[in-house]
């Protein structure tokens, strides 16, 4: 990073403070991911019956759940699967998909043409449907979701890719890179690509936020994480039961932290965005 | 001269951006009679369009009049209200632009465009404005005008959509026209066309028209009166034979040196002070090689079809000699870019031959050329230098590549020291090397990539097109710069070029393409002063200077 990106991110923070916001949010989600075992006040997996389903006080400040375990840090410990299952599914399918749509993208032809409709079949199924069909058919565990959540992302990343390569395909500093002895793959790998991973990390962040969900939405309906290990879409859904007679508090923090983690997310991304733009830097 | 029509005066405009207000234009002051034709001529960047665009009420949110007054018939039109503004804008004033298939729209018949401009500003029955429109583009002389009314800008070329635009601009009579770069990106014989007709709607109805180009040729071909400007200021008004002949100003003086005239000699472009080191060397006078020298490159009857099927190039045979230049000169759409590509090995010629230095090179399929031995010798120099670079390379890492993948080299002291070796070849400062493309100036960036070009000591180096999209006083000085590069490295030239006068300059023979074909070939002079080929000479009588018809 060259000191003018720095300058030149440092100008549209000032423009644009939310995104700050955001990416101290995502950081600091980051770090709970990482130190969420040590920095939980209470052990999240051991009931105990006899502090069943307290109000938040100042010893639970999120209260307890129906077996006595502190919902904050069950809160806490739960940031490290979901986080960790976003970000191995959207990593796959970046990775994935920004290879083969950049591949497409410059090869064009035939191998454009199959790989499009592929991705156009994909994406004609109800993606939630389609991912709670996979974790179905392959086995209820975390993996599965990960592979799940990583298919349905592909096309998005696929199709990104592709638009982003073509339009540079026939620029003067590809066909240079050829004339300077780099095979077609190299120019694919070495030169298009590293131009348009900026553009996707736009993508990438939005994706973050909606794989969280889409994790934390499998759980919820009893795939994937099962219990008693801490994840928000389980703690939602065990909480749902308990709504009816005024236990709100576990339904409404395992909820909150998803929409501040998905929001934070889905902010940075329009930062991101606003630093790359490239007409933003006028 | 009658009456004044336009009269501005100390006009400064600036525009808001991030480093700051920036004056783009400085203090213009400048008159037109009604029916005159005006030049306004100057490089980019020099606030020539600006002030098109101030005229027009056309600046964009950032730019702002700040000082100074436009009088149209006498009103002051930086003081008039919106509506007044307005119905001043579209009737009494038009502009056309460069690129004038982006300015129509794309998904609505050229005829019904026409229309819309009438119903716009005369309250007219919608028949009434197709009627009209009608005959609009019988007046700027479209053929079978019953027909094309209901084309789509796609289905049109260039100079046809520019016709259009011009038949939409004229629609309300306007007393003044602004035709911004009307013809750039045009071939030069659609050029000719589109501005005789240009000029001979506003005599006929009396219309005074201000030409906006980067073209001094141009201007003086058309224009009684041009003025130039520079970095926002206007520094000559004359007329033409006398900007040509007597230039006042040190910049006009430069700009008129560094227009390519069918006489000029390569380092006549660039006045002393300019130059540095590399005019400072007096160029011997070419030596054409001597005829028993063993051809370089010899094609012979390469043909490349695309798929739908029709031929994009057929039947072309040529040769090159060591140490030789030869230009291959045609217009867009003449397939002088595919053989420029297959010939570097870039795509694969359907039928035919390619033979360097007497072995066969055609055979190998592009997609393997760069395990070729002969990748390193066959370079190219790309056209646009904005986007013939890695935009996440630095400059020292563009001139690097070929080393590194072609030469043999690692990273270290000997790859610095060869990078720094070629850049001072080709005038780069040194400490410009880490910079980014978007970091350097467009003469930089055509800098570099000859650099990286010439970086491997190639045999043959295919020139496209590489000062098309640079300003002519830069132009100049990359000529001058290829010239010494071609005497001192003892390479060929294959020089791809649309512009007669320039391939003039560097070659030793021209090869004429149209429609894929050959139309002629031979040793420069004879060419250019005796063409054989129709075709050629209406190339040739196409290009705009004073010196072919003052």
């Amino acid at each position: 990073m060259t000191s003018a990106t720095l300058r030149h991110a440092g100008w549209i923070l000032r423009g644009n403070p939310l995104t700050g916001v955001a990416a101290t949010g995502v950081l600091l989600l980051a770090l709970v991911g990482i130190f969420g075992p040590w920095i939980a006040p209470y052990d999240p997996i051991v009931s105990n019956v006899s502090q069943a389903l307290l109000p938040p006080s100042a010893a639970h400040i999120a209260g307890t759940d129906q077996l006595g375990r502190d919902v904050f840090s069950r809160l806490i410990v739960a940031a490290r699967l979901d986080l960790a299952i976003a970000v191995s599914a959207v990593g796959i399918s970046f990775a994935l998909g920004a290879v083969i749509g950049a591949i497409c993208g410059y090869a064009g032809g035939r191998l454009d043409r199959a790989v499009g409709r592929f991705v156009d079949v994909l994406m004609a199924f109800p993606l939630f449907v389609l991912a709670m069909a996979m974790v179905a058919a392959l086995g209820n565990r975390v993996e599965n979701i990960v592979i799940a959540t990583a298919i349905i992302n592909l096309p998005f990343y696929v199709r990104f890719a592709r638009a982003e390569v073509n339009i540079r395909r026939n620029l003067g500093w590809v066909e240079a890179a050829r004339a300077c002895g780099d095979s077609h793959l190299s120019v694919v790998l070495r030169f298009l690509l590293p131009n348009v991973l900026p553009a996707m990390a736009v993508q990438v962040s939005l994706n973050l936020g909606w794989a969280i969900l889409n994790a934390a939405g499998l759980s919820f309906i009893g795939l994937g994480v099962k219990p008693p290990t801490p994840e928000w879409g389980i703690m939602v859904a065990e909480g749902a039961r308990f709504i009816s007679t005024g236990k709100w508090w576990l339904v409404a923090f395992p909820g909150l932290a998803l929409m501040l983690a998905v929001l934070c997310f889905n902010l940075l991304g329009d930062g991101i965005r606003d630093i790359l733009d490239p007409r933003m830097r006028t | 001269m009658t009456h004044s029509l336009l009269t501005i005066s100390d006009l400064h405009v600036t525009f808001s951006t991030r480093r700051g207000l920036v004056e783009a234009v400085r203090g213009v002051s400048l008159s037109l009679g009604e029916g005159e034709m005006l030049g306004l001529v100057g490089e980019s960047g020099s606030g020539k369009s600006v002030t098109g665009f101030a005229i027009t009420g056309l600046l964009d949110a950032a730019g702002r009049i700040h000082a100074g007054n436009i009088l149209f018939r006498g009103r002051d039109i930086t003081r008039m209200s919106g509506s007044d503004a307005r119905n001043l804008h579209g009737a009494a004033m038009a502009m056309i632009f460069q690129n004038p298939r982006a300015a129509l729209n794309p998904i609505r018949a050229v005829g019904e465009q026409i229309a819309d401009a009438i119903l716009a500003h005369k309250r007219v029955a919608r028949d009434e404005a197709r009627a009209e429109a009608l005959k609009l583009l019988r007046a700027v002389q479209i053929r079978e005008p019953e027909k094309r009314m209901a084309a789509y800008p796609h289905e049109l070329s260039g100079g046809m959509c520019q016709r259009v635009m011009i038949a939409m601009a004229i629609s309300c009579n306007p007393a003044l026209l602004i035709a911004d770069e009307p013809t750039t990106g045009l071939d030069v014989t659609t050029q000719k066309v589109v501005m005789d007709l240009l000029a001979g709607i506003a005599a006929e109805r009396g219309m005074a028209t201000i030409l906006i180009t980067h073209d001094l040729g141009l201007a003086a071909r058309y224009c009684r009166r041009v003025v130039v400007m520079e970095q926002g200021r206007l520094v000559e008004e004359a007329e033409p034979k006398t900007l040509f002949h007597a230039p006042q100003h040190p910049y006009t003086k430069r700009l008129v040196a560094a227009s390519p005239t069918a006489t000029s000699r390569i380092a006549d472009l660039v006045t002393d002070e300019e130059s540095g080191r590399s005019v400072a060397i007096r160029l011997a006078p070419r030596q054409p090689p001597a005829p028993g020298t063993p051809p370089l490159l010899e094609v012979h009857k390469l043909a490349k079809r695309f798929d739908q099927g029709a031929a994009a190039v057929a039947d072309f045979s040529m040769m090159i000699r060591a140490g030789e230049s030869v230009g291959l000169v045609g217009e867009s759409g003449s397939g002088k870019s595919t053989t420029s590509r297959m010939i570097c090995r870039l795509i694969d010629p359907s039928e035919g031959e390619i033979a360097f230095e007497g072995r066969s090179i055609g055979h190998i399929a592009a997609r393997d050329f760069h395990r070729s031995p002969f990748r390193k010798d066959i370079q190219i120099v790309f056209q646009d230098p904005n986007d013939s670079l890695n935009p996440r390379f630095t400059a020292f890492d563009c001139i690097a590549h070929p080393l590194l993948r072609l030469g043999g080299m690692r990273a270290g002291a000997a790859l610095r020291q060869r990078v720094e070796e070629c850049a001072a070849r080709v005038g780069l400062p040194a400490e410009l090397l880490t910079r980014f493309p978007h970091q350097l100036s467009g003469g930089q960036k055509a800098r570099v990539g000859i650099a990286r070009a010439i970086a491997l000591d190639p045999d043959l180096v295919i020139l496209d097109e590489p000062t098309a999209a640079l300003d002519v006083s830069v132009q100049a000085v990359v000529l001058n710069l290829l010239q010494e590069l071609k005497e001192s490295l003892g390479m060929s030239y294959l020089f791809v070029s649309h512009d007669l006068n320039v391939v003039r300059l560097l070659c030793d023979r021209v090869i004429v393409m149209q429609s894929g074909r050959i139309v002629e070939q031979g040793p420069t002079e004879q060419v250019l002063f005796a063409p054989e080929a129709d075709y050629t000479r209406e190339l040739l009588t196409a290009i705009p200077h004073p010196s072919f018809h003052a």
